[in-house]
């Protein structure tokens, strides 16, 4: 049937022709290669989930199977018959039918004309049959368990509904083939479980599912097969219920089981990198600091921070937002750096947004040196002295059109001017001495930051928030998407800060740079914090252990009793 | 300067600089470049060009476009539009005869005060409300004019001495419409190159995600640049009754916006915001106003002209494009 990975098994049916199949399909963008050779098939009746990191090529590969993308190599089965999808309407002809986390349909319009939306059922005059049309609504979202006023305007319903209702229309075009790309990244606990029971309902009435999720407990509820992406091949596939999720992790992060696994023997023999976990001060720690390069080089060199002044710089309590984190809290001390670590889609992102106030938050506290901090308000995080480095450095954070020098001084244009009028000097005195210290890489202050490599725009940035002040520094994946050299100096730049008293809050999808770069990690997990490691635990495979989630590593609060319940 | 490498090492792209290199340069300086070639064709065309007094009206007749642009570039630094212009000039226009029985000054106070009224107005929608800028300028554009008519009826007589003197007169032999258009230009450009406001205008245009999270207070940029936007529309409608002596608001600002967002796109500042080009705005308003009137002297006539014009805003977004490409 499949020709290179073996079928997954058809749950409680015989095997069958794959609903869609992707066979040996490799995609290349600008010469890089998003996807190789990568062969996967969904059955009828089945839901399979498409699992990976950020990168593995899992968004590729829908947009491949969806015709949005035409595939380099490989072919595209439909039922057994080969087709090419030349653009999206093809494949939604063709019954493929794909819910976006983003619900793409119109808010505006009734949920039934919604569901029928361009197959309005028509009278003999032409006009739109709206009772009719409301009727099948009714029974459609009656037979998937949904209790909606078909009538209503579609966007007055919560983000669960609406996704259903993108399901319902999946349903009335007879899709036989239903894409969730991340149906529950935004999504309430209650929502996700009536999502569930209609995605199973279409399972049973034969309908073959791909569902895209973070929450990796959510796929042993609802999936029957499951294949992992990983740099764009696939590492495995077969059934869900097999696979455990020490496993799936993994193959996720490409890492031997066995290392996974080792986290209860060894503790700390392998990972001889983590000299600076055990206590504040990591100055000289792990990262090669390049000699003198980085800030205020030997200026009080606060060598050993006297063991961690029992008040913390960033406390945060109870940290509530929508769906995205519940009840987090940690302290990070003067010179400390707290790892924050979790798999994508843990809220780690979410919770330094929130921390910082660009994130609404429905609950908690945040103080800085003892203070609480006014929630939900980016300006008075800044004035309480905390920064955020945000890990989309395109979307947050470089302003293209302005030039590096004016990209440096954006958050502090109030303390280089009087009266509003722009002081060149001290413009200037901030942007040499930034420039020079973290060695960023320019013609000319004035020339546009967007001409700069990723490295170098990483450090405008991380100047940026250093004219600041800051107190309390939060960085969001500091080291992604920049080259080794740049790398290595943004590394220890991070320990130099913490050496020179500040509070630094880490977060990196690679374990290695956090296990070495921070003193402690917090683990979160589907938005809680799933465990804490501290001193000598903070190792690679207490860390790899902490993230697969082993009853036997969750010693903090919160992990998920309920789950299995519903 | 503390550089430690050349521009070409940091570069991001490789593939950008495919594109001629004199490209990027044309797309900078065309509207200067335009500007030369227009006024050396018309030297050689055109009798009595060169002459102080055809040249005093060429600056008369673009100085409401000029100050009306300056605005407008503001607003489309921070990506937006604002279609309200003409209206704000009529209505602004329109409220001055009912106070100019309290003096010249109370007036022209009363009708700048209307176009910052509307600008507060446009500008709440826009940064409170979230409305779309085309939107909410929209219901200015049409509501503005409306209200003109309501309050000035048909067309008013304005002939007042101070009126007179500010519309017709000149000081030190400059006509007193150029000198204010000249003090706005200069003020803008102040405020655009030198100001922490203006820095703010083109980051929330170039990135408003990442100026929010710098601290910028984005919702009251907006609004500020709304109300500024309104208050100088407003000052070239005062203008522009006081120079005819009279008011008429149903074709006061006519077609105005069009014209201010002509002269600031062919002026080189990109609709898609981030950036303003204070100087180029004002060469591109002079552009198209040296254009219409080179035609006029051809004896080209109005429908062709007016092809020709839209041509030349067509080319210059064209030309901008492939600077963006390159």
């Amino acid at each position: 049937m499949t020709t290179t990975s073996p079928p997954p098994p058809a749950t409680a049916e015989q095997p069958t022709t794959p609903a869609l199949q992707a066979d040996g399909v490799t995609k290349r963008f600008a010469g890089v290669t998003a996807l190789s050779g990568v062969s996967f098939s969904v059955q009828p009746g089945s839901i399979h989930a498409l699992v990976g990191e950020n990168g593995a090529g899992k968004s590729t590969l829908i947009k491949v199977l969806t015709g949005v993308h035409r595939p380099d190599e490989g072919r595209l089965l439909h039922h057994g018959a080969e087709t090419s999808f030349g653009r999206a309407a093809d494949a939604q002809a063709a019954g493929i039918s794909t819910v976006y986390q983003e619900v793409n349909l119109v808010p505006l319009l009734s949920v039934a004309r919604n569901v029928f939306l361009g197959r309005e059922p028509r009278t003999r005059l032409g006009l739109v049959d709206v009772r009719r049309m409301e009727r099948e609504a009714r029974q459609i979202t009656r037979d998937l368990g949904v209790d909606v006023d078909v009538t209503g305007d579609l966007g007055r319903l919560g983000l669960g509904i609406q996704q259903m209702i993108a399901l319902a229309r999946a349903v009335s075009i007879d899709a036989r083939v239903v894409i969730m790309d991340e149906p529950t990244s935004s999504l309430e606990r209650r929502e996700v479980d009536t999502l569930f029971t209609v995605a199973r309902r279409l399972r049973d009435q034969g309908v073959a599912i791909v569902f895209v999720s973070h929450r990796l407990d959510e796929l042993w509820q609802l999936c029957d097969a499951v294949t992992i992406l990983r740099d764009g091949r696939v590492v495995h596939t077969g059934e869900m219920a097999t696979l455990s999720r020490r496993e799936l992790i993994s193959h996720m992060l490409g890492r031997d089981i066995d290392d996974v696994a080792a986290h209860g023997a060894t503790g700390f023999g392998d990972a001889p990198a983590t000299a600076g976990a055990t206590g504040a001060g990591s100055a000289g720690g792990a990262s090669p600091a390049p000699a003198g390069a980085l800030v205020g080089s030997g200026v009080g060199s606060t060598t050993s921070t006297p063991a961690l002044s029992a008040d913390p710089v960033l406390s945060v309590t109870g940290l509530d937002a929508r769906a995205a984190l519940h009840d987090v809290a940690f302290d990070v001390h003067q010179g400390e750096v707290l790892g924050l670590a979790g798999l994508l889609g843990s809220g780690r992102s979410e919770t330094v947004k929130a921390v910082y106030g660009a994130l609404a938050t429905d609950g908690g506290e945040v103080r800085v040196g003892g203070r609480p901090v006014r929630r939900n308000s980016v300006r008075a995080s800044l004035s309480a002295g905390v920064a955020l480095l945000s890990e989309d450095r395109k979307a947050e954070g470089i302003v293209p059109e302005l030039s590096v020098r004016d990209n440096i001084v954006l958050a502090v244009m109030d303390r280089v001017s009087t009266f509003g009028v722009i002081s060149d000097r001290k413009v200037d005195a901030l942007v040499d001495t930034f420039v020079r210290r973290l060695g960023i890489k320019v013609s000319s202050p004035r020339q546009l930051v967007s001409q700069l490599s990723g490295g170098n725009q990483q450090k405008v940035l991380i100047a940026r928030w250093l004219c600041t002040e800051p107190r309390v520094f939060l960085l969001d994946e500091p080291t992604r998407g920049i080259d080794v050299g740049a790398k290595r100096e943004v590394q220890g730049l991070i320990d130099e800060l913490a050496a020179r008293g500040l509070g630094v809050v880490l977060i990196s999808s690679e374990s290695d740079e956090l296990v070495e770069g921070s003193d402690r990690v917090v683990v979160l997990r589907d938005g809680r914090v799933s465990a804490r490691l501290d001193g000598d635990d903070v190792t690679s495979s207490r860390l790899l252990a902490a993230l697969v989630g082993d009853p036997a590593s969750d010693d903090a609060a919160g992990t998920d009793p309920e789950e299995g319940a519903r | 300067m503390s550089t430690q490498a050349t521009a070409q090492e940091s570069r991001t792209e490789p593939g950008r600089a495919r594109r001629r290199p004199d490209a990027a340069w044309v797309a900078r300086n065309g509207v200067y470049l335009a500007l030369v070639v227009l006024v050396l064709l018309n030297i050689v065309i055109t009798p009595y060009f060169v002459s102080a007094s055809n040249l005093r009206l060429q600056l008369i007749q673009a100085a409401p476009v000029v100050i009306v642009a300056l605005g407008m570039s503001l607003v489309i630094g921070t990506k937006g539009i604002d279609l309200g212009v003409g209206s704000v000039m009529a209505l602004s226009a329109a409220i001055m005869p009912l106070y100019i029985g309290y003096g010249t000054l109370p007036a022209i106070l009363v009708g700048v005060a209307a176009g910052l009224v509307t600008g507060f107005v446009a500008g709440t929608l826009v940064s409170r409300l979230g409305l779309q800028p085309i939107v909410a300028t929209l219901a200015i554009f049409v509501g503005g004019r409306g209200l003109a008519n309501v309050i000035g009826g048909q067309i008013k007589n304005l002939s007042d001495p101070g009126l007179v003197r500010l519309g017709s007169g000149s000081t030190l032999g400059v006509p007193n419409t150029v000198l204010v258009a000249a003090v706005v230009f200069a003020v803008v450009w102040f405020v655009v190159r030198r100001t922490t406001f203006g820095r703010g205008v083109e980051a929330i245009g170039g990135n408003p995600r990442a100026a929010e999270l710098a601290g910028l207070r984005r919702a009251r940029i907006l609004l500020i640049v709304y109300m500024v936007a309104g208050v100088l529309a407003a000052v070239a409608g005062v203008l522009a009754a006081a120079r005819s002596q009279a008011s008429d608001p149903r074709t006061l600002g006519l077609l105005m916006e069009l014209n201010a967002i002509a002269a600031v796109v062919i002026g080189g500042t990109p609709l898609t915001g981030g950036k303003v080009r204070v100087v180029g705005t004002v060469a591109g308003a002079l552009l198209m106003q040296l254009l219409v009137s080179t035609l006029v002297a051809q004896d080209v006539p109005d429908s062709v002209a007016q092809m020709i014009q839209a041509g030349v805003i067509v080319v210059a977004v064209w030309v901008q494009l492939g600077r963006k490409r390159s």
